[in-house]
């Protein structure tokens, strides 16, 4: 996993709420068998009609919002567990999405692939979406070790992130080689564990 | 201060704490798909590691795979080779594969308990977000990304924030022809679709009590509609005579001694709640969905309500205050994950027999598992079907998620008994309702949405 550390970039706004992973990636496109290449099809059904023409009025095909944070409305990342999702969003170019609420299985699979989640409150994803709209090309600062969110020098959100999470973004680390150093204690609780 | 069944099993499980308060939890069950698990067996050739527990983990074929012709190569070559690089994966690791044509092949979440596979007590996970199924056994069972499917391959262990608990508890008796999909699509449009994250949901009261274990399932199966790591309901005499006798469950000599332990799977009086809600049976009616997320449903008798999600009455093509009563439909789905068992089947037979779709209607039956196929054939449901013009198909997701060629095309109302009503999720355009497997088939009859609390 490539470590993260600091960006300074302009954001691209998706109010929608609710926002689901069938949405970010359709079921037609997991058919793969490695992590790479989802980002042509990321939000496929709203970036292409049915003839696999550009839908011009969808964001992300407005040459004005561009950008490594992706702003998104409260629930971003419900529904289906597919990690292709976070591979999707990654491979496009995304490396923080923010928005008021996220989905918890989203939550983990984005931390797991190197995309931080950002959460702020309802007031200040707000404040995010009027600042792009006012000047698209503006850009936001995240310092992921003070974890701190500036939408500009006066004004700065201080996000949480759990601890452990942090240090693996920060390093690149994965949970797993955290796991696997814990043989002998996986091994212990197995001997002593009954089960039916 | 006493322990919710939620504490208790996980309590038992924890390996250790991490600074900062994540814990490592223990893994009792593995189950896994040919969708999800590709990238993790990539992940573990490239490290160079083996399955810490292969005998904690069972594959099988669902998501991608044709509803018909089982028997003949898979036509689509990419779901082809996504199936045969399960098959591969499972043989150089030494997996149990359960694939196409194999008496015990099915949904992941409807052979898990059919097997007897998941007991109470467990802790279960999945490449999959309706792992939850499994909690209506008295289980920890959460769906997660394939990183975890690889963390779990390698170290039967995932690291986890402990979740806060939640309480539903439903009371009274359920309405003439209200099943417990209802039940579950009604405490979702309460809650919404965000209203149990960070929850884990445990099921309780005398309405859930009455509940086989079928119908518990599909309560289970839902909690993560709401947005909550999953579902539970506290074993019974229910839970226990369902697994008895299955393939996996405890053999004769240690099934007194799993029935103590499971005995003392409940959560104590004195136990403390993060949330709790309660409803009341006689309050839900036959349910369906106006929009495009499992949370915007109504009663059928109630009127589609003023929403700020215009995108999403736009995309079904309906109106606030609307009735769905009457509304002309053009498919039926019955199966997924959610309702797809011998017990659904069973229902819509019921309904059907002697009757016949409309004829503007394509309806659609696709059993969770070859079990469930195999019993329906037995019971000649099969033939009930038939006559009534619903087409019985082999197992799998199907037009649940559209990954096969069973979809809906655009613009089209499809009832569905599945879980998901989002945009494009039977296929690009299709409009979805989620119902019961009873309003489903009185719909498939009638060709538009009927009340079937005046039909039973």
């Amino acid at each position: 996993m490539e470590p993260l550390i600091n960006i300074h970039s302009s954001a691209v706004p998706l109010p929608a709420e609710d926002i689901d992973t069938d949405q970010i990636i359709p079921a037609r496109f997991l058919k793969a068998i490695t992590k790479e290449g989802f980002g042509k099809n990321l939000f496929r059904d709203w970036r292409y009609d049915k003839n696999n023409d550009i839908k011009g009025d969808f964001v992300l095909n407005n040459p004005i919002y561009k950008g490594q944070i992706l702003v998104a409305g409260k629930n971003f990342g419900c529904g289906s567990s597919r990690e292709h999702a976070a591979w999707a969003l990654y491979d496009y170019g995304f490396r923080v999405v923010i928005s008021s609420y996220f989905a918890d299985i989203f939550k983990g699979n984005a931390l797991n692939n190197g995309i931080l989640p950002i959460t702020v409150s309802e007031e200040e994803l707000h404040l995010i979406f009027r600042r792009i709209e006012t000047d698209p090309a503006h850009h936001f600062d995240i310092d992921l070790k003070n974890q701190i969110l500036s939408i500009d020098e006066k004004t700065k959100i201080l996000f949480t992130i759990d601890a452990f999470k942090k240090e693996c973004l920060l390093k690149g680390y994965d949970d797993i080689d955290f796991l696997l150093s814990l043989d002998k204690k996986i091994t212990s609780f197995e001997e002593s564990q009954i089960i039916y | 201060m006493g322990k919710t069944l939620f504490d208790k099993i996980w309590d038992a499980h924890i390996v250790t704490t991490v600074e900062g308060g994540k814990q490592v939890v223990y893994i009792d069950q593995h189950y896994i798909h040919e969708v999800t698990s590709p990238q993790a067996f990539n992940g573990l050739k490239t490290r160079n590691i083996d399955l810490r527990r292969k005998d904690k983990i069972i594959a099988t074929t669902d998501h991608n795979v044709p509803t018909k012709d089982q028997h003949l190569p898979i036509s689509e070559p990419l779901s082809r080779k996504q199936v045969e690089t399960l098959l591969y994966n499972c043989e150089t690791f030494g997996v149990t594969c359960y694939g196409l044509g194999h008496k015990n092949q099915g949904i992941v979440h409807v052979i898990g308990p059919e097997l007897g596979i998941t007991k109470p007590g467990m802790t279960i996970v999945c490449g999959d977000s309706h792992t939850s199924t499994h909690g209506a056994f008295g289980c920890i069972a959460f769906g997660i990304g394939t990183s975890q499917v690889e963390q779990v391959m390698a170290t039967q262990c995932l690291i986890l924030n402990k979740p806060k608990k939640m309480r539903i508890t439903i009371n009274g008796i359920l309405p003439k022809g209200v099943s417990s999909k209802d039940i579950v699509l009604y405490i979702i449009s309460k809650l919404t679709a965000s209203g149990g994250t960070e929850h884990f949901i445990e099921f309780a009261g005398d309405t859930i009590s009455t509940l086989s274990m079928e119908a518990r399932m599909t309560i289970c199966n839902m909690s993560i509609e709401m947005g909550a790591r999953g579902g539970l309901i506290a074993p019974d005499q229910k839970t226990f005579d369902y697994i008895k006798g299955r393939k996996h469950a405890p053999d004769e000599e240690t099934w007194e001694e799993a029935i103590q332990f499971w005995e003392t799977l409940y959560s104590d009086d004195d136990a403390d709640f993060d949330t709790e809600y309660s409803f009341n049976a006689e309050d839900i009616g036959p349910m369906v969905t106006y929009g495009t997320n499992p949370g915007m449903g109504i009663r059928i008798m109630d009127k589609i309500p003023s929403d700020k999600n215009s995108k999403a009455l736009e995309y079904m093509g309906l109106r606030t205050g609307e009735s769905l009563l009457g509304k002309e439909i053009q498919y039926v789905f019955i199966g997924s994950c959610t309702n797809s068992r011998i017990e659904d089947l069973r229902q819509v037979a019921q309904f059907v027999k002697g009757k016949h779709k409309a004829k503007h209607i394509t309806a659609l039956i696709v059993p969770g598992s070859k079990a469930v196929e195999e019993q329906a054939k037995k019971e000649g449901l099969d033939k009930i079907f038939a006559a009534a013009g619903f087409e019985l198909r082999e197992p799998g997701c199907s037009a649940c998620l559209g990954m096969n060629e069973d979809k809906v095309p655009a613009g089209q109302y499809c009832v569905s008994t599945s879980n998901r009503n989002f945009e494009g999720r039977q296929g690009p355009g299709a409009r979805t309702i989620l119902a019961s497997p009873l309003t489903a088939a009185a719909a498939a009859v009638e060709g538009k949405l009927v009340d079937v609390t005046n039909m039973v």
